[in-house]
């Protein structure tokens, strides 16, 4: 039974395992600096379809398929998926379902909903009602761009601010077994934060007070600090979010993250060669980072335990449209390697 | 922190346009769609076209390239660069009549393209006109024209 700690955090006592994850991607993340960790990725970005939301689909399908397989289970095995995207109504993940037949639970959390996926996954399996469960979460360039930016083809310029919604998908398979790691040991559902930030193409500072808030919360309810995780890991908050989330945490809690801080959307692109501003994100952005690069160097000993922290911009283009804030939330996951 | 005290920080720390850059890029692709412009005027008028009839061929010819262009995924990369360059002349209205048709397309040629197309374009028309008639009015009231 999971044991409550502090305001937010909950402590996972049967300690459930990563059993197995895959993560697929499209062509400019296979172009970065992470290439050699995915397991899946197509050149193609309707990846043999016909339409983007299609091709998104076929990637979260690949992703939750490779997954199960490196799992050694069956889709049958499979009690309940956690899973969201970035669509209208999360239709990429439901329509991935309906052609898998698995168990859903949709999600949205935006950019966090992997860290979401992941810990509510563990909790369920916690619970002792499911066995195996399965965290998953994807974006398309494409389909993000039609739907909450221009259409592709538009010749505009983008803020230096601005992130790359990555074409990415990632899926975990959560069981309990002591031979598999790393362990879901800790989960923290984050609060909504807003601190007045209205420019939608900067959404790493929309999203930096919320990481900032979690993170503090989570160090202060287990009675940790920095320099007691290998890696503690945004996704994602880009180059300038990532600046943003240092110096709020050195202000409110006079904590020094630097030595211990990355994100996923910095380590998805190599910004310096590709022409991705600020960095990457999209949901499927620190799924497939996580599920590939962070979880094998869990798993070799690279490092000992990594605080995975989702972070989301809760915005519509109906909201910014009508001039409203972006709200952030972040969740914390915490993955420990022994 | 406050939100006030956070969007200081936000502004202090939130890289901004390389804007001589971006200034000296429009101005090279502008002044060059204007020239290449001028030279298509020329060519035109030499073949026995009026004089409005070939500015008109000229704005036709521009639209027509930046439509393939668009179509070809050329025109994207290229405004990267170029900013308003390739935003304020002709060239960036009809690239935005055609980015959204193509891109609606996979929605039906109705409700996507046809519906979708003048999406971006529709408040430059919308204001465009509305500017026109306020502009001929006064004209009208002030005996000028």
């Amino acid at each position: 039974m999971a044991e409550r700690i502090g305001n937010s955090t909950v402590r996972l006592l049967s300690r459930p395992s990563v059993l197995a994850a895959a993560s697929a991607v499209g062509k400019m993340e296979h172009e970065g600096p992470l290439a050699s960790s995915f397991e899946i990725f197509c050149n193609d970005e309707f990846w043999g379809e016909t339409t983007f939301e299609k091709a998104e689909v076929a990637m979260q399908k690949a992703a939750l398929a490779a997954a199960i397989d490196g799992a050694g289970v069956t889709a049958d095995a499979v009690e309940a998926v956690f899973a969201g995207d970035l669509l209208n109504q999360c239709t990429a993940t439901s329509f991935a379902m309906r052609d898998l037949g698995l168990p859903l639970a949709g999600l949205y959390g935006a950019c966090s909903t992997f860290a979401l996926s992941l810990g509510l996954a563990a909790l369920a399996v916690e619970s002792g009602g499911f066995h195996c469960t399965m965290g998953s979460a994807s974006s398309h360039f494409c389909t993000a761009e039609r739907q909450y930016r221009q259409p592709l083809e538009y010749g505009g310029q983008r803020s230096q601010a601005a992130q790359r919604t990555a074409t990415a998908a990632g899926a975990a398979v959560i069981g309990c077994s002591a031979q598999y790691r790393p362990h879901v040991d800790c989960f923290a559902i984050g609060r909504v934060r807003d601190l007045g930030i209205k420019d939608a193409s900067n959404m790493g500072a929309a999203m930096a007070p919320a990481a900032a808030q979690t993170i503090e919360y989570f160090l202060r309810d287990t009675g940790t600090k920095p320099g007691d995780y290998g890696m503690i890991l945004t996704g994602d908050l880009g180059s300038t979010g990532s600046e943003l989330l240092l110096e709020v945490l050195r202000t409110e809690a006079g904590l020094d993250l630097s030595a211990v801080h990355a994100d996923c959307g910095c380590l998805l692109f190599d910004a310096a060669r590709q022409d991705v501003h600020s960095g990457g994100s999209g949901a499927g952005c620190s799924a497939a980072v996580v599920c590939s690069h962070i979880l094998k160097r869990l798993q070799n000993g690279e490092l000992p335990n990594v605080l995975f922290v989702g972070t989301g911009a809760l915005l519509s283009p109906t909201t910014t449209l009508q001039g409203e804030t972006v709200p952030g939330i972040a969740h914390a996951v915490l993955l420990t390697a022994g | 922190m406050t939100a006030q005290e956070y969007q200081q920080m936000v502004h202090s720390r939130t890289p901004h346009s390389p804007l001589a850059k971006d200034c000296l890029m429009a101005f090279l692709f502008g002044g060059g769609i204007s020239c290449f412009g001028q030279v298509l005027r020329v060519l035109y008028e030499r073949t026995g076209l009026a004089e409005a009839d070939a500015k008109l061929a000229v704005s036709v010819t521009l639209i027509a390239l930046t439509a393939v262009l668009t179509a070809t995924g050329a025109f994207a990369k290229i405004a990267r660069v170029a900013g308003a360059g390739t935003a304020v002349p002709i060239t960036g209205f009809a690239n935005s009549v055609v980015s959204p048709a193509v891109e609606f397309n996979a929605e039906g040629r109705v409700l996507g393209t046809a519906a979708k197309m003048f999406s971006l374009a529709g408040p430059v028309i919308v204001y465009g006109c509305g500017a026109a008639a306020l502009y001929g009015l006064i004209l009208f009231l002030t005996g000028a024209a």
